[in-house]
Parts: structure tokens; sequence; C-alpha cells
């Protein structure tokens, strides 16, 4: 952005990524984060199959390729990338599972950012209304959402584990997308969003 | 808004005292380019045009009859993606052509003959090379962009590869870096129905009143369906009849599709050479830059320069379909050079990257636009 801010969630993303590092954002968007990064030092590479969406990456002058994260992934070579990003993509993809996998061939570090679907707002919606919850993180009505694959925290990270990834580092973040400060008690319920750096286990 | 009357202008480019030398190790003593160029040089914002198989010099613009416009028109002009109030645009007819620039129709200096067969093979090294006198000539360091589609692509790439400190930004559209078997057969097809066109007389037709006009005409019949997707071949002419509602069950052109390939083939023989015809789709066919012995070290000096390459695809495209402009980003991509690509949604095949897809043309703008606040 001109003022050299950027979306809070992605200013904590951009906080997680070492400076001058190669970044593969998969689900770039507009490419905000890269265009950030690229004033940080970084190389980076951004993955959008969106129309506008890649339009506005090229024209801030990001590099962005239109693939497929369900199919294309292997287009990139192991260890091609210090870091992949996943930034509120995740749950977009047909195959999760399959992509976090790629992430984990493609860089030795990831950082995926994911709505949490068991916070205490959502199980409010479900449980007193009885109605596919509406919210800040996930604005759509259940029938036009592109989150397809949602998940709650402990279920996102059994996912990470099982494909060989451990979390080095996990940020909580509330609907105003600031920190929780104390992440222990309940949060499960209290984190609208999850920000997690992860690793290969060795 | 379109670019005015144009002249194509002719430059030599190589002479005795300074031959241009070609990758086969053969060398050419004299050679002379023709070229356009549209807008104003200011030092930063020169973009080369690179033209396919079968293109000229003349892109844009017109020769006077405003109604018969350069063959890149839809691009190249003030406001357009290549826009000329920003961009000096140069384009050139390229080696081993046939108008105006030196090709087998050319007169061999050593012989006051034309070379006919004795011209030497061409890569596309060899195209570049060229070009790149051209822009010497022109005093142009260095490129804003190099833009080309099919084998203007594929100079575009080899351009990337071998000087990348001449070129900040490369646009590949529908090109391949290596054809597949498929590409190579319709190719050997296309020159067998030259070659043993018995007005071929062995190449020698030069001089003779003869050229194989019939197995040229038939050469690009067959090329051009492969030009065309299926589905805008059967929006164009479905099974219509040309000149009548009910078929006349005979060997004649009945059908409209029939008639525009005659004419396609016809009209072709008044602007194009076969000699031309054979030597550059040859240059096509060994094409593989990617399989050279100095390629990776060709891959690392141009992620060292920082040129930025955009790759395009059209889905609809089965002369060169998105695999190949697929293999070129992941090169690229893998050597660390910041690549752009993209398949574009449309109806009408290979040809597309000739025609103003708003979706292509919105992608080349913003492609150049974004460079171009970097390099200020």
């Amino acid at each position: 952005m001109p003022d050299g801010t950027v979306r809070p969630d992605l200013e904590i993303v951009s906080s997680l990524v070492p400076r001058g590092s190669r970044v593969l954002d998969l689900g770039c968007g507009q490419g905000d984060l890269l265009e950030y990064l690229g004033g940080q030092g970084c190389r980076g590479t951004g993955v959008e199959i969106d129309k506008e969406a890649f339009l506005a990456s090229v024209r801030r002058g990001v590099a962005v390729l239109s693939l497929d994260l369900d199919s294309d992934l292997d287009a990139f070579a192991d260890d091609s990338y210090d870091v992949v990003v996943l930034s509120q993509t995740l749950q977009t993809t047909r195959r999760p599972q399959h992509v976090l996998t790629q992430m984990a061939r493609i860089a030795p570090a990831g950082i995926v950012s994911v709505p949490n679907f068991a916070f205490w707002r959502h199980r409010v919606e479900l449980m007193l209304r009885g109605r596919m919850p509406v919210s800040a993180e996930l604005p759509y009505p259940w029938y036009q959402t592109p989150n397809i694959h949602l998940s709650t925290l402990p279920d996102t990270e059994a996912l990470m584990a099982e494909v060989g990834l451990i979390v080095k580092h996990r940020v909580l973040l509330d609907e105003q997308h600031r920190r929780l400060r104390r992440t222990g008690l309940a949060s499960n319920a209290r984190a609208a969003q999850a920000v997690y750096r992860v690793g290969r286990r060795s | 808004m379109t670019v005015g009357p144009v002249q194509t202008q002719r430059v030599v480019l190589a002479t005795p005292d300074d031959p241009l030398d070609l990758a086969s190790g053969r060398r050419l003593r004299h050679v002379e380019v023709a070229y356009e160029t549209y807008g104003t040089f200011t030092g930063a914002n020169a973009v080369f045009v690179c033209h396919a198989l079968t293109g000229d010099a003349h892109a844009a613009g017109h020769h006077g009859d405003p109604a018969r416009r350069g063959w890149w028109d839809n691009i190249i002009g003030p406001g357009r993606p290549l826009d000329t109030d920003r961009f000096f645009v140069v384009c050139a007819n390229l080696l081993g052509g046939c108008q105006g620039t030196t090709g087998p129709s050319s007169i061999d200096p050593d012989t006051g003959q034309p070379y006919g067969m004795d011209f030497p093979l061409l890569s596309v090294s060899d195209l570049v090379a060229a070009h790149r006198r051209l822009l010497r000539r022109l005093d142009i360091e260095r490129l804003h962009a190099v833009v080309g589609g099919s084998l203007g692509g594929m100079q575009a790439l080899s351009w990337a590869l071998e000087a990348p400190t001449e070129v900040d930004a490369t646009v590949i559209v529908a090109a391949s870096s290596r054809l597949s078997a498929q590409n190579i057969a319709f190719s050997a097809v296309a020159r067998e129905a030259i070659m043993r066109d018995p007005d071929f007389q062995g190449g020698a037709y030069y001089g003779t009143g003869r050229s194989p006009q019939v197995g040229l005409a038939v050469a690009r019949m067959m090329a051009h369906i492969t030009y065309l997707s299926e589905a805008a071949m059967t929006a164009k002419f479905g099974r219509r009849f040309q000149d009548s509602d009910t078929p006349r069950f005979g060997f004649g052109v009945d059908f409209q599709v029939e008639s525009y390939l005659r004419h396609q083939g016809e009209s072709f023989l008044a602007r194009f050479d076969a000699l031309s015809y054979l030597y550059l789709s040859r240059a096509l066919d060994y094409y593989d830059p990617f399989a050279e012995p100095d390629a990776p070290a060709q891959l690392a000096r141009a992620a060292q320069a920082g040129t930025r390459a955009l790759v395009l695809s059209f889905d609809t495209d089965w002369r060169f379909d998105t695999s190949h402009s697929l293999r070129i980003a992941r090169r690229l991509e893998h050597a660390g050079v910041p690549t752009t690509f993209r398949e574009i949604a449309s109806e009408t095949g290979h040809d597309s990257f000739l025609l103003p897809i708003p979706e292509y043309h919105a992608i080349v703008d913003a492609f150049l636009d974004a460079g171009r606040d970097r390099a200020a």
C-alpha cells in the first residue's frame, strides 16, 4: 500500500518472515504481502488464479504465476524457497492435505494463517441460532463461500502434524486482528484466526 | 488512437569487414535489415517487437492506406499496451525472411546470384543476433522490453537468455522452448509440400520464372488450420456452403472453410518466399535453448541481471498449448528469474496472440507499466 502499511494479519505474517528470504506466497491475492516483503529485501513469487487479483499483482510489479494450488504445485522445485506463505488460503483449497505436503517440500519453513471455525461467535451461531456462521472472518453464506474446508485450531494442528510439519510459533488473533495476550485458556474458543510458523519435523 | 503513416527503413548491419557469425559456424558477409519504429526514443523506453514465422517489419500504422494497417496495430499505438506516447517501439523483419531483410532470396555477394539453398541454416540465436546489431545501430543500450508471440516469443526468450543485461523485461506469448513431435510433424508436411512441388527445382528456382507456388500454398493452408481452434472454425464457417444452400457433391471448393483456406494459401504467395518458409520453419524445429550446454549459466546470468519475464498462453491454442508456456515459465522460475505466467481464456486458438483480447492486453499493459515505474 502507498503508505507502507499492510493488513494487520499480513503484518503479523510478514513479521515472521526473515529479511532477505525467498518467499512463495500461495494465494497471494493482489500481491500486497509480496510488495511489502519486497521492501524488506525479500525476493517473492506469488501464485494466484483469480483474474482480477492476478492483474492487480502484475500491476504492482509482483512476479505471479496463475496456477491451481490443488494440482499445479509440482511446478516448484524442492527447497526452491526459504518460506512458503499460505495466508487465509488453506481453507479455500480442495486438497488441504496435499497443499500442506507440497508446502513442506518446497521450503523448509512455512507460515499458515487460517480462520478458526471454533471461535466462540461461530459456536453461538451454530448452537443457539442453528445457522451456519457468518462473521468478519467467514463473511460468506454457506452456498457461495470460497472457504470450503473449515477447521478448528486442533484440527489444523493435527493435519500439520500428519504431513510432518511442526508448529514453531503460533499467534492467535481476535476479531479485530489483535493478538490474544493470554493464549492458554480456552484459546480455541477465543481466537478468530491463527497464524502459524511451521517447519519440517527433522 | 493509432499510429499514423510510417515507412519501412533499411540498414546494412553486416559487411565483409564486419560479418555476422552464425551459430552454425557459417558467416554472412552482407546483412541488410528492414525495420520500422514508432514513438520517440528517450533513452530507457525502447520496446523491441519480434514477429512470428511469416510476419514483417510493418507492425503498426500504415503505408498510405489507413485501412491497411500493420500486423500488430491493435497492441501498438497511443494509449495501447505498447504505448507509443511512452515507448519507442522497434520491429524488424527477421533474418532469413523475405520482406526486406537478408534471406535465401537475397544476392550472395560471393556469386552475384541469389543464395537459394546455399543460404546457411539459421537458429533462433541468429535471428536475435541480427536484432541486437540493429539495436546497437540505433544507439539503444538496453530495452525496456522485448515482446513476441509464437516464433517471436522464442526470439524474446533467447534474447533474455543470451543477453539479459540488454533486456529489462521479456514478454513471451503463445511460444515454445521445444517443439513437440506433433509440431515438427506439421512442419515436416509443410516442407514436403514445398520441396515435392516440381517447380521447387531442388531449391534453385530463383530466376527460372517458376516457383513452388502449389507447395507453398498447401503449406500455408495446413499451417493455418493449426493456428485456429476447432471452436473458432466452427463459429466462423460451420458446415456452410460457399455459393449455395445445398451441397454440389463434387471435388471443387464447396464448403466455406475450403474457400477460406484456398484464399489464405493464394494470398500468401504474393508476400512470401518458399525458401524463407523452409529456413524459418526449420529454425523452429531445432529450437531447444534449455538443452544447450550453456543454458544453466545463461539462466543464472538472466536471474543475476534482474530481467523479468511474462509468459502467456491461450487455453484453445493447440499448436503451442499451455504446457509449452508452462515449461518456459518453470525453467525461468527455477533459475530465479522473476516470472509471471497465466493461461488466458480465448476462443481463437494460436492466433489469439495477434488479437485484441481484453484480458491479454490488460496483462501486457500492467506488466510493462509496472517495470516502467521501477526503472524510473
